[in-house]
């Protein structure tokens, strides 16, 4: 049976996790570190050790941010970025969810407004997004001054060829 | 120089300014845009976090769509940029991941183009002399530090941004016309990106952290090519913590007198008119 460890790394396609040698320069350099329960180096040994429900249901994975400071840093060049997305689609593709389910209800607000109009609307998104999480009253203190500044649109934007946009969400969907 | 344009959502919702600007700042240096056609949404974090086959199939539909024009294809917003980078890495390095979009999406992605930030569009193309050139009101008084935050510069291997531990082109052009540019420390660091709505107290922090370190270098305002790093720096510090943010075009706009430069100073939300005024720049 596949390891969990050979399981992410045939899922990152680059150098496997074994190349890291806890030199911890990504968590030194990670600006969510600190608000994660597990820093980056500790989740490639969690791998190692098979830890696959703990990761899965973490907070840290979620609280990643993509800001590739890890990557450019590391000096095997282990992409613990990519890491951080294959370790949160597999939380989706297995069912766990999200630790952290206001983030990912954010992520399914925006893909949403691609799928209904090929582009994002801010606006059809915040509101999606806040009936979604529940979250409704956050930012309401900026919501006027940001539409009378012109900042948010009230005409959602389309994508002519909108066959295509259901297309590859169609074809690229996992579960 | 003709180039294809990708605005993508942000450039056409809460970063206008940013198209506004980059299109009179590319029609005054002779950058002639010619729009992708029927361009979508590049699929940006959300895509990437969830699903990796829709995070390359989104951005190559596009792709795609500006090989059409057999040119170069200039996409100001950040977050696009890397994605549409990120999606030509992973198509020109995996022949089976390639056949399959290409089958997701019923075209044939050639790789032809190059995909271009409009930092490296203005400072390799025209030059910092043929900037300097056309400035007609030099931004005396005016003293940014510049930031460009992770999504133009990482991962480097994908993004092949010039020097990207210590970027300087944005600096380089800022002096150019005419700002006392400073030096810091934090041009790379992160604003928080994508977690903004959904996790704020952590963005508030990270962006409180940035201002007080530009604040500490002398500056009086933030110059940026990203319209994520734009909204997180306008919107989330703290009230005592903020100041004026602008995108790079907007102050080039300026310095060359454009027409309708000073119109799009007012959808920011951090108000830069006042300090713009007592510099006599507006």
């Amino acid at each position: 049976m596949e390891t969990f460890l050979e399981e992410v790394n045939k899922k990152i396609h680059g150098v496997p996790l074994q190349a890291c040698y806890h030199c911890r320069k990504c968590t030194a350099g990670c600006p969510a570190a600190s608000h994660m329960e597990y820093n980056p180096n500790k989740v490639i040994k969690m791998i190692q050790n098979g830890q696959k429900d703990k990761i899965l249901n973490s907070s840290t994975i979620w609280l990643c941010m993509s800001c590739e400071t890890c990557i450019t840093r590391c000096p095997n060049k282990v992409d613990i970025a990519s890491m951080m997305d294959v370790l949160r689609q597999m939380a989706i593709e297995t069912g766990v969810g999200a630790h952290e389910k206001n983030i990912l209800k954010f992520h399914e607000a925006f893909l949403s407004s691609i799928k209904f109009g090929g582009r994002v609307h801010e606006m059809m998104m915040t509101v999606h997004y806040k009936l979604k999480s529940g979250d409704l009253f956050s930012d309401m203190d900026i919501a006027p001054s940001m539409f009378l500044k012109g900042k948010l649109s009230l005409l959602p934007p389309r994508t002519k060829d909108m066959k295509s946009i259901k297309n590859i969400f169609e074809k690229t969907k996992k579960i | 120089m003709k180039v294809s344009y990708y605005p993508g959502c942000s450039l056409h919702g809460m970063a206008k300014e940013y198209d506004q600007s980059m299109k009179a700042v590319s029609r005054a240096l002779n950058i002639e845009l010619k729009e992708v056609e029927d361009w979508s949404c590049c699929g940006a974090s959300a895509a990437h976090n969830t699903n990796f086959d829709l995070s390359i199939a989104l951005p190559a539909r596009n792709l795609i769509a500006a090989e059409k024009n057999a040119m170069d294809v200039m996409v100001p917003c950040a977050a696009c940029f890397n994605r549409f980078k990120m999606a030509e890495h992973h198509l020109k390095a995996d022949k089976d991941l390639k056949a399959k979009i290409e089958g997701v999406i019923g075209a044939k992605y050639q790789g032809g183009i190059a995909i271009r930030n409009p930092i490296d569009v203005i400072y390799n193309e025209i030059g910092i002399d043929a900037l300097a050139g056309k400035v007609v009101k030099p931004l005396a008084g005016l003293k940014p530090v510049s930031y460009y935050g992770c999504l133009l510069l990482r991962p480097p291997e994908v993004c092949e941004f010039e020097n990207y531990e210590n970027p300087f082109m944005m600096d380089k052009m800022m002096g150019a016309i005419g700002a006392d540019v400073k030096n810091w420390s934090y041009k790379t660091d992160c604003c928080g990106g994508s977690l903004s709505v959904s996790k704020t107290a952590i963005v508030v922090d990270m962006c409180d952290k940035l201002m007080s370190a530009a604040r500490e270098a002398g500056a009086n305002c933030i110059v940026t090519a990203c319209p994520m790093c734009m909204a997180n720096l306008d919107m989330r510090p703290s009230p005592n913590m903020r100041m004026p943010v602008f995108y790079f075009t907007e102050l080039i706009s300026l310095a060359m007198g454009l027409p309708g430069s000073a119109e799009t100073f007012k959808s920011h939300l951090v108000d830069p008119q006042p300090l713009l005024g007592q510099l006599r720049l507006i």
